[in-house]
């Protein structure tokens, strides 16, 4: 039983349920609201219709008024309106719901609809999916297994096209598998807004392409990857790496800017093969950068840092926290925290701060914004460190402060928490003066000059959150264990804190926020595991005046112009 | 019954001796004196004489161009378009390319007449890129009677003001389509729109209310105009009213143009009486009345039903002869009065290698947007062309048959009719001569032939 729709729904019926559903709906997103599955290829819900693929062909119906009066004409067998269905099938990606229309997607004409564009589809494709990378994940297969007759009907030549193009430095195309959607196309137009590719050649023949002189470079080149619904794009990183099906999906977030954009980390036995978007419709819709998805070549990289160290000499774990808790309580400490921590370090570096006294300063990383998913502040967790009071202003972008603080010798001992002092500003001189205390996961000048070196783990490797430049906290979960020997940060910070006085905190995720939401406001009632998958925004009012750096980005309108624009 | 005379109204000039396409000669003619009294008059008394002339778009569709014309958007405040279809490319079809060639200020008249009941202040003329001569003729025609002031600001010392530019295509047959013709015209590939919502009449050239029609409906507009929309309608028969335009292909003693007054001539009468019958010793096999895309008629069948004249119900009995050559009567046995291209084949015609004439064509010329037209088009062409210069199997008839019901009702833009049909009706009334074209095949395959794309 459907109650009376509130206004700004409308009744519609798919296969004979009635169902409610916003206005302006399509029929394939109503239907899906029903739990109905209208197969398509072309269509994609963040892009213009193309309405070329003909696979979501439906019988469609609307209610039979009377030409003249416009009063409805009953059936009298049931008693309800009569229902007027088209003579010819209809395209539900580019009908949308109207009061009382009907479709069917279950008839034989539908399914006889199906089943051709299938067997038109497949005839002049290669047919190759056991050495595709999109096998597994093509919807060419899913639908050939649902619609396709099994065997071949085509005796004829199949058409041959260009295969292994590079249209870019990181997408491949194999034109033979193209089943010209036109995703790519309108992603690149419309979403990326950098028009560079397109067809050559008519009918049967038509080739994608990119416009002579050109090529597939931006920085979102490989969504087409992600939205193509067959092998023809496929990453030229990913390319012939891994199936699909080995692969494990791990919800992350991307860290390289502070629009926090939801990410699926795809792993294999504790190795990254490659990192995706995930739908989030209030921050990213279904999209990321190309920039983001290389990050993860961070887990296995040479310079990473794998055993704790004092003075250049590994040692064990314990030694290296007992060296840094003693040099912490002997000095005159200054933390640099990071922008890059997780909440949770920032709210353990907070707690290391205060108990040693000690002044905080972050770096801020700034770039330029590009309108669309890289915004300009390139930590992806300020707001996360203003959240959790371990800074109450913005940072900047060299630590002068401190470097003034150092000359004065007013600090004798810093606590670098993931961020390389010298190319933060503190010169070689200034680094003499100073015993430095480095948490960090791979080498750095810092790391070099440090007296002691923790390892730590990537965004991969750990459990955290981050808030994004909406003041959205976005949870993410280790995909890979991280390298043998390095413990978990939030277990070394925890253990530091403990070294230099302060209050001990539970080391688990759940007990930690526990004590978090009971010290941040902005937290209160929060835990780890109730973070939604789309994020929970916070209040932000208390920070409403300050001049973020960031621009406008999809899903993004800064509060006030942003200071650079101000300037 | 005797063929009725030729009714030359949009031909009246044609093949004339000294008529020529410049400005003094159509003046002489009396040229123009129609535009300076419609625009004396209300645009919409104008609109009202093309209604009640029951006019019918000569383009294909026979689509009424009185309600063409009020289904556009006059609400939005968007300006309206209005572009002339003169990307005549369906094979068989050869009448605008007379008029464009002949007598060019007749449509430049019909179409400032059509611009100004409909308020349109940029007309464009698309005509097709084969067509560079005819192109060149409408230049100057255009501006000549821009110099003239017939075309451009202030027509005439009216308050009128409204231009025409001829833009060629670049040889689709797929600009022909309105929507592609748009798409093309706004400098982009010819892919034909998706309609809903892009009906021209709403969201046309630039997302802006836009009239496509034919070169030759226009014409009939300037003549509408001039008689009156009651005297048009006299002519011709009802709901089929003035004169329709055959263009005679193919194996008759006297192929051309023909200008007779819509259903009062027979299909019979046009081949026979008109077009001297079949050559010497041969017999008519088959004949498609609208351009190639409209089925095919076989001669020797019959068709059977009842039909409307005036009030009453009519049984009728026809040969292919007796059909009456008009929108409604040629709809009525299955087929389609189309763009008016009647092409002709005797019994020297296989129908197997006819075909693969035909589906080389629509092949060649589907934009690829869709999958059924896209695939369906190029497999029926790989199939027939196999057929002819490969092997022919006796299950390739069913093959046919079958991808080509699966085309029709399933696109994006009519094309998929068009290069299915006429498979589907040459299987339909030939079905055998394909079932057996691989043992009374006479094509043998090539030594060293290279494989078949």
């Amino acid at each position: 039983m459907i109650s009376v729709p509130k206004p700004d729904l409308v009744t519609v019926n798919v296969d004979g349920q009635d169902i409610a559903v916003p206005k302006g709906t399509n029929m394939i997103e109503a239907a899906r609201l029903a739990s109905v599955e209208v197969p398509h290829y072309c269509y994609h819900p963040k892009l213009t219709i193309a309405g070329n693929c003909r696979m979501c062909l439906v019988e469609m119906g609307l209610p039979a008024v009377d030409p003249a009066t416009k009063a409805p004409i009953m059936d009298p067998a049931t008693g309800k309106q009569k229902v007027n269905w088209m003579p010819r099938p209809t395209i539900a990606c580019a009908t949308n719901a109207s009061p009382g229309l009907h479709i069917r997607t279950n008839t034989p004409a539908v399914v006889d609809c199906r089943n051709s564009v299938t067997e038109f589809l497949l005839i002049n494709h290669p047919l190759d999916c056991p050495i595709c990378d999109q096998a597994g994940e093509c919807k060419l297969q899913e639908f050939s297994t649902a619609y396709g007759r099994g065997y071949s009907r085509f005796v004829e030549q199949k058409n041959v096209k260009p295969k292994r193009t590079q249209l870019g430095p990181r997408v491949t195309l194999d034109d033979e598998r193209c089943i010209l959607c036109s995703r790519c196309v309108r992603f690149s137009k419309e979403i990326a807004k950098d028009d560079v590719l397109g067809f050559i050649d008519r009918g049967s023949h038509s080739t994608l392409t990119c416009y002579p002189g050109r090529k597939l470079e931006n920085n979102y080149s490989l969504n087409t990857v992600d939205i193509c619904p067959v092998g023809a794009l496929t990453s030229t990183d990913f390319r012939f790496k891994m199936r699909v099906w080995f692969l494990k999906p791990t919800p992350g977030i991307d860290p390289e800017s502070s629009t926090g954009v939801n990410t699926e980390v795809w792993s294999r036995e504790g190795v990254i093969y490659r990192i995706t978007p995930r739908q989030n419709d209030a921050v990213n819709d279904t999209w990321m950068a190309d920039s983001g998805r290389v990050l993860y070549k961070q887990v296995k990289a040479a310079d990473r840092l794998l055993a704790p160290a004092i003075n250049g000499a590994a040692t064990a774990p314990e030694m290296a926290l007992k060296a840094a808790g003693d040099l912490l309580k002997a000095g005159a400490v200054a933390v640099v925290a990071s922008g890059r921590s997780t909440v949770e370090e920032q709210f353990l570096a907070k707690k290391i701060a205060n108990a040693l006294q000690a002044s905080v300063s972050l770096v801020s990383r700034v770039g330029p914004g590009d309108g669309i998913l890289v915004s300009a502040d390139r930590n992806p967790n300020v707001r996360g460190a203003l959240v959790t009071g371990l800074i109450s202003a913005l940072p900047e972008q060299k630590l002068t402060a401190l470097a003034a603080a150092i000359d004065a010798g007013s600090v004798t001992t810093v606590l670098s928490l993931g961020e390389d002092l010298t190319s933060s500003g503190l010169t070689a001189a200034q680094f003499a003066k100073i015993s430095v205390i480095c948490l960090g996961t791979h080498k750095n000048a810092t790391s070099d000059a440090a007296r002691v070196v923790i390892p730590t783990l990537t965004v991969f490797e750990k459990a955290g959150s981050f808030v994004n430049q909406q003041f959205r906290l976005q949870k993410f979960v280790p995909a890979v264990p991280g390298p043998a020997g390095v413990a978990d940060d939030l277990a070394t910070l925890g253990r530091l804190l403990a070294a230099v006085g302060g209050v001990e905190l539970p080391a688990d995720l759940s007990g930690l926020w526990a004590a978090m939401a009971a010290a941040v406001p902005a937290l209160a009632g929060t835990t780890h595991a109730t973070i939604p998958a789309a994020g929970q925004l916070l209040d932000a009012a208390a920070w409403a005046g300050l001049p973020f750096v960031e621009g406008e980005t999809l899903h993004f309108k800064p509060a006030a112009a942003p200071a650079a624009a101000l300037a | 019954m005797p063929a009725p005379a030729q009714r030359r109204l949009i031909f009246a000039h044609i093949d004339e001796p000294n008529y020529t396409t410049d400005l003094a000669c159509y003046l002489k003619h009396g040229g123009y004196t129609v535009m300076r009294k419609a625009f004396a008059r209300p645009p919409a008394e104008l609109m009202d004489e093309v209604k009640k002339s029951g006019l019918r778009g000569r383009g294909g569709a026979g689509f009424s161009c009185g309600l063409k014309w009020t289904l556009v958007d006059r609400k939005s405040g968007k300006p309206i378009y209005l572009i002339v279809n003169a990307d005549e490319s369906e094979p068989g079809t050869f009448k605008d390319r007379y008029i464009i060639h002949q007598d060019p200020h007749q449509l430049i008249e019909g179409t400032m007449i059509s611009c100004f009941a409909n308020n349109v202040k940029q007309a464009y003329i698309y005509i097709r890129g084969e067509m560079p001569h005819g192109a060149r003729i409408l230049e100057k025609a255009i501006a000549e009677a821009r110099a003239a002031n017939l075309v451009g600001k202030n027509i005439l010392g009216t308050a009128y003001s409204c231009d025409i530019f001829v833009h060629r295509g670049a040889g689709a047959y797929i600009c022909g389509e309105e929507t592609g013709l748009i798409e093309s015209l706004e400098g982009k590939r010819a892919n034909p729109r998706i309609k809903p919502p892009y009906f021209p009449a709403v969201l046309g050239l630039y997302q802006c209310p836009t009239i496509v029609n034919n070169v030759e409906t226009l014409c009939h507009v300037k003549h509408i105009a001039d008689m009156g929309g009651e005297a048009y309608a006299r002519i011709g028969t009802p709901n089929n009213t003035g004169t329709r335009i055959f263009c005679v292909s193919g194996h008759v003693q006297r192929p051309g143009y023909y200008e007779f007054e819509a259903g009062r001539i027979t299909l019979g009468q046009l081949l026979y009486e008109v077009c001297g019958g079949p050559r010497p010793g041969r017999t008519f096999k088959a004949v498609i009345p609208g351009g190639s895309s409209a089925k095919i008629l076989r001669f020797g069948e019959r068709f059977k039903g009842k039909r409307k004249v005036g009030a009453d119900l009519v049984e009728y009995d026809w040969g292919v002869e007796d059909v009456p050559m008009d929108f409604d009567s040629l709809g009525m046995i299955g087929t389609m009065g189309g763009s008016g291209g009647v092409i002709v084949m005797d019994d020297s015609v296989n129908m197997v290698e006819a075909l693969a004439n035909i589906n080389a064509f629509y092949s060649h010329e589907s934009c690829g947007q869709c999958t059924p037209c896209r695939e369906g088009s190029l497999w029926m062409k790989k199939i027939t062309t196999r057929m002819v210069h490969g092997t022919a199997r006796p299950e390739d008839a069913a093959l046919l048959k079958s991808v080509a019901d699966q085309i029709p009702g399933r696109t994006i833009c009519a094309f998929g009719e068009a290069c299915s049909w006429p498979t589907q009706s040459f299987l339909a009334k030939f079905g055998d001569e394909f079932k057996t074209y691989h043992e009374t095949k006479q094509v043998a395959k090539a030594t060293g032939a290279p494989e078949l794309v």
